[in-house]
């Protein structure tokens, strides 16, 4: 455990000191006001038409679905950008200045690398997520949303930006190259992102099998208000698999 | 404290380690000697337990380098070829850093960081950051990095190496009183190094040891520049009449 943290906060400290913490954070925050000003305006202007409609019978256009659901979802296409950025310095960097040679050589185990490494991530992407709560706030300050949506969407999305990164730091375990690292991860997770789309054409099990694999279609739950076990598996699984596998990476670097 | 046994390191064809064998007792420090590329490094990386051997066997402080590496890392202080520094750490923050990973009690965690700073001469750049540091510093600053846990074996890869004459002799002089408690095994390239500080020179070329002795027990006629080009020469010589 000692050592984990002390990796964890060794890492901390190279995030918060080089403006790489900074520049993601913000330029996390700064998308997502756009986005969400976005959805709010387009909201409005649903608002005032279904006014004329609802005079003949409707339903009203419900916030939760028309702005929170969509901010969570625009969302998830950013972390599919901003997550490689934060973790593909985490292994590749280590080998590239020499810095792994004596961690290696350290009484401290390779789980504890990985694990103490995963979790400074963890806690930058938990800290980039909380700033959008504000936007949450403001709903509530100037308009009625459910509450439980909210707690559970930021619930999952919170999982899903772990997933990313955990996959992430197991492409960056590959390569002694930052940029390979990066760009490898985002375009597995762009693939990722996407997969659901042969899903209609395939027919079968095959589209249930694609439907499962893809993060929007196990987000559904969540942004509804609902906590499945079906979605904590599944980027349960996610996390276990990036970690198991940045572990057998730098086990076998050690081998070679 | 090192027992080497017929060390062999090949990648595919090409064998940059072929069967090395020599012995380090407490309290002595061995000069690991050879020219560039003679498979020094590689077999200290086999040492310090980052790279696994392919064929024979060593025992650091007791311990087997490949079944019992855990324990052996508990016993090494390591500074490998390049000082292994993070730029955008003060050095203060870094020898912390090192002293939690290598397992010192935080009760005595400051004080040992403010001993080896004054012990490797780089007190005065303790809030510089790694990355603003000169050659000479990010050395020191390696050294101290691997002493800072008070290992019982330390090895070091040519650590003086981009010092100033001044800092050189400064930092032979703590080597050597490093060796008197700890084992101490040193890879050069620079002779007079050897003469200075060790007891016991390990030669090696081309993957082989062409000799080990102790230091008292050289010739006294012969100087150690010519003893270390007679045998590698020897070997050369060999090789080009097969």
């Amino acid at each position: 455990m000692r050592n984990i943290w002390a990796i964890c906060k060794r890492e901390l400290l190279s995030f918060f000191v080089s403006p790489i913490a900074y520049f993601v954070i913000t330029g996390f925050t700064l998308l997502i006001g756009f986005f969400f000003f976005n959805y709010l305006s387009y909201f409005a202007r649903v608002q005032d038409m279904s006014a004329m409609i609802a005079l003949r019978g409707g339903d009203a256009p419900n916030l939760n679905q028309f702005v929170i659901e969509g901010v969570f979802q625009t969302m998830v296409v950013i972390l599919v950008f901003l997550v490689p950025l934060l973790t593909m310095r985490t292994i590749a960097e280590e080998k590239r200045r020499g810095t792994f040679e004596l961690l290696i050589t350290s009484p401290v185990s390779v789980r504890e690398i990985v694990l103490g490494k995963f979790l400074s991530i963890a806690i930058v992407l938990f800290v980039m997520l909380a700033t959008t709560l504000l936007f949450p706030v403001l709903l509530i300050q100037y308009g009625n949303p459910e509450i439980p949506p909210i707690v559970s969407g930021f619930f999952g999305v919170l999982l899903c930006a772990l997933g990313f990164a955990s996959i992430g730091m197991a492409v960056s375990s590959f390569t002694e190259n930052q940029v390979v690292a990066g760009v490898a991860s985002m375009v597995t997770l762009l693939l990722l992102y996407v997969i659901q789309a042969p899903a209609e054409s395939v027919g079968g099990t095959a589209t249930e099998f694609f439907r499962y694999l893809s993060p929007l279609e196990q987000l559904q739950d969540p942004l509804r208000g609902v906590i499945a076990l079906k979605s904590i598996a599944y980027f349960g699984s996610m996390i276990v698999l990036g970690l198991f596998l940045s572990q057998r990476a730098l086990e076998a670097y050690r081998w070679r | 404290m090192i027992e080497v046994n017929g060390l062999s390191k090949s990648y595919g064809d090409y064998q940059a380690v072929a069967g090395v064998s020599f012995s380090a007792q407490k309290g002595e420090v061995v000069g690991f000697l050879g020219p560039n590329g003679a498979g020094k490094t590689t077999t200290i990386r086999m040492l310090a337990t980052y790279l696994p051997p392919t064929a024979g066997a060593a025992t650091v402080a007791g311990y087997n380098i490949v079944t019992q590496a855990d324990e052996v890392r508990r016993r090494i202080g390591y500074l490998p070829e390049n000082p292994p520094l993070y730029g955008e750490m003060t050095v203060r923050e870094y020898l912390k850093f090192i002293a939690e990973i290598k397992g010192v009690p935080r009760t005595e965690m400051a004080k040992r960081v403010d001993s080896v700073m004054e012990r490797c001469f780089i007190a005065d750049v303790s809030h510089k950051l790694c990355h603003h540091l000169s050659r000479g510093y990010r050395q020191r600053v390696g050294l101290a990095q691997a002493i800072i846990h008070e290992p019982e074996v330390i090895i070091l890869d040519e650590p003086t190496s981009g010092l100033d004459p001044n800092q050189i002799i400064k930092i032979r002089q703590l080597i050597k009183s490093l060796g008197e408690t700890h084992t101490v095994l040193l890879s050069t390239h620079i002779l007079p190094e050897v003469s200075a500080v060790c007891s016991k020179v390990v030669i090696v070329n081309r993957g082989r040891v062409v000799m080990e002795s102790e230091l008292s027990k050289l010739s006294r006629d012969k100087s150690l520049e010519q003893i270390f080009l007679e045998s590698v020469s020897q070997e050369d010589a060999v090789d080009a009449a097969a």
